[in-house]
């Protein structure tokens, strides 16, 4: 096997790393602010391709122009769930909890399936298209084009949640809702700019992989998979988490494809879950 | 009269455990909320400050009903409320606990100023105001709490049992910071299970037990009572 067969999985699984690790994130924010787990993170992915793809085939946008829009679509959809479902569902129990957001899936999974049938759409020649030859490999334009937005997010959300004051009140509502709240922070509205941050980083997330990946009712189910792991390997809550935990399945993902074989890899990353959880249960970064 | 309590009755679900109870702090006044472990004091304050509902009864500040206001719209009024067990954010730095104290925008226009009051209050905090809040010591974070709250400018500052494990030389110096706010004209609310230590700061005392006002009075009386004795010591 070619050193250059091996370099070109290695930044091929950092790019595809980064997308996971911008779903994961979304779902870590949600739930280190206040402990629910939201079982439609995927949905809202395959929503975001959904809606990158129709306004490219409708209005003939491209992805690259429609991100900012499908990133405020998804982040207004975080904040009618937040205030629709889930501040209904806070003092319920645990099992009411689990069955909103499961089924909250159910129901959007169905929609999309009734709506826009079960078939693979993608979108053909984006503005990205194109491969760009880095050394003695070839990444596809796409690819990296959505890997470096996705590391731009990070950098913005890092800046946001450590730097701005709204940030900070969001870390504070986080660690002691209570404390927060005798201070004058608002913990309502942080726990509705969670989820708008959260289903907005799926937004930018589910668009920019529209432009090199099959969209279909069902295809969040294996990111928002991976995206639990992200959590739970990088420690649930954590930000840097979900990144290195993001980047890591990703190239676990992809190595491994290339020096077992494709059908391993999904085994390998959950594999690579375990050893990680028995050495250390808060994940890489956690706090619990 | 700046806080008033009247008639306050408080539940968790079902279970009451706040009968009746009034108390009232004047404006720069100092007063105890007394009781043994359990009475409710710790309900009551946390019912002023709006994280529990109020069942039945009123809360009043400077006049204004507080009872249908959310937690969040209380501390811009002028109420500070230092929680029970410090509850500083261990994962933030001392000096983002002291500004996020400062949120509404009165506070956060005056907050530099009012962070360097509260460094010469307690010098340890600008010593330490780079690290982590949980990497202080439990009387380091007692300080950091009163710091935080204090950050908010209150007209009122709550403090549930500030002194709880606290070695004597910081809570002596503690102590010496309550004078200070009090000789500035700030109104302290103390909540405390120490009788005495309480009764040396406040002007007036309130004894709760078992949820219910027991006895009320000037500190000189209660410091002596037999009552009181009865009370605390089961005797
Ligand atoms: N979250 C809670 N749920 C149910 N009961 C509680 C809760 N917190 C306190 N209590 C009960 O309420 C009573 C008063 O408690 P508390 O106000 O904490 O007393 P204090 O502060 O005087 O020690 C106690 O009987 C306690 O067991
Ligand atoms: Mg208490």
């Amino acid at each position: 096997m070619s050193r250059d067969l091996i370099l070109q999985a290695i930044i091929s699984g950092i790019l595809m790393g980064l997308i996971y690790a911008l779903v994961a994130v979304g779902l870590s924010l949600i739930f280190g602010l206040m402990e629910i787990v939201n079982f439609a993170h995927g949905e809202f992915l395959m929503l975001a391709m959904f809606a990158t793809f129709w306004l490219w085939a409708v209005f003939g946008l491209d992805p690259l122009i429609s991100l900012p829009l499908v990133a405020a679509m998804l982040a207004c959809g975080g904040i009618l769930v937040h205030f629709g479902i889930i501040r209904r569902l806070l003092s319920a129990p645990m099992l009411a909890q689990v069955c909103g957001t499961f089924g909250l899936a159910v129901a959007l999974r169905a929609g999309a399936q009734f709506l826009w049938t079960p078939d693979f759409r993608t979108i053909t020649s984006p503005m990205s298209a194109g491969r760009v030859e880095i050394g003695p490999v070839f990444i596809g334009q796409p690819q990296l084009v959505a890997g470096l937005i996705c590391l731009f997010a990070f950098a913005a959300l890092w800046a946001f949640i450590t730097r701005t004051d709204t940030g900070l009140a969001l870390q504070a509502t986080a660690q002691d809702r209570q404390a927060a709240a005798v201070m004058g922070i608002p913990t309502e509205r942080m726990w509705a700019l969670g989820w708008a941050i959260g289903l907005g980083c799926v937004g930018i997330a589910g668009c920019l992989l529209s432009t090199f990946y099959y969209i279909f009712p069902e295809v969040g189910v294996n990111f928002a998979l991976l995206a639990f792991v992200a959590v739970a390997l990088g420690g649930f809550g954590s930000i840097i988490g979900s990144l290195v935990a993001g980047v890591l399945i990703g190239l676990t993902e992809s190595l491994g494809g290339l020096l077992l074989d494709p059908s391993y890899k999904t085994l390998i990353v959950f594999g690579l879950y375990l050893g990680v959880v028995i050495v250390r249960p808060m994940g890489l970064f956690g706090r619990f | 009269m700046l806080l008033e309590v009247e008639n306050l009755e408080v539940a968790y679900g079902d279970y009451q455990v706040v009968w009746g109870v009034s108390l009232a702090v004047a404006a720069g006044e100092s007063v105890a909320l007394l009781g043994p472990n359990g009475s409710g004091k710790s309900t009551v304050v946390n019912t002023i400050s709006g994280l529990l509902p109020a069942k039945a009864g009123d809360i009043r500040f400077n006049g204004v009903s507080l009872v249908d206001r959310p937690t969040h719209a209380r501390a811009p009024l002028g109420i500070a409320h230092v929680l029970e067990r410090r509850r500083v954010f261990p994962h933030l730095t001392v000096q983002q606990n002291l500004f996020l104290g400062a949120w509404h925008s009165a506070a956060r226009a005056a907050r530099g100023e009012t962070a360097q009051r509260i460094f010469g209050l307690f010098p340890r905090l600008l010593e330490r105001q780079n690290q982590l809040a949980r990497t202080l010591s439990g009387g380091e974070q007692q300080m950091l709490a009163i710091g935080r709250g204090l950050m908010a400018l209150p007209r009122l500052l709550m403090v549930d049992e500030p002194f709880l494990g606290l070695a004597p030389q910081v809570a002596q110096q503690l102590q010496s910071v309550f004078e200070t706010l009090k000789s500035e004209g700030m109104a302290i609310l103390f909540i405390e299970q120490n009788v005495r230590l309480a009764l040396s700061m406040a002007g007036r005392g309130y004894i709760l037990e078992g949820g219910r006002l027991a006895i009320a009075g000037p500190a000189a009386t209660l410091v002596d009572s037999p009552e009181v004795r009865r009370i605390f010591l089961g005797v």
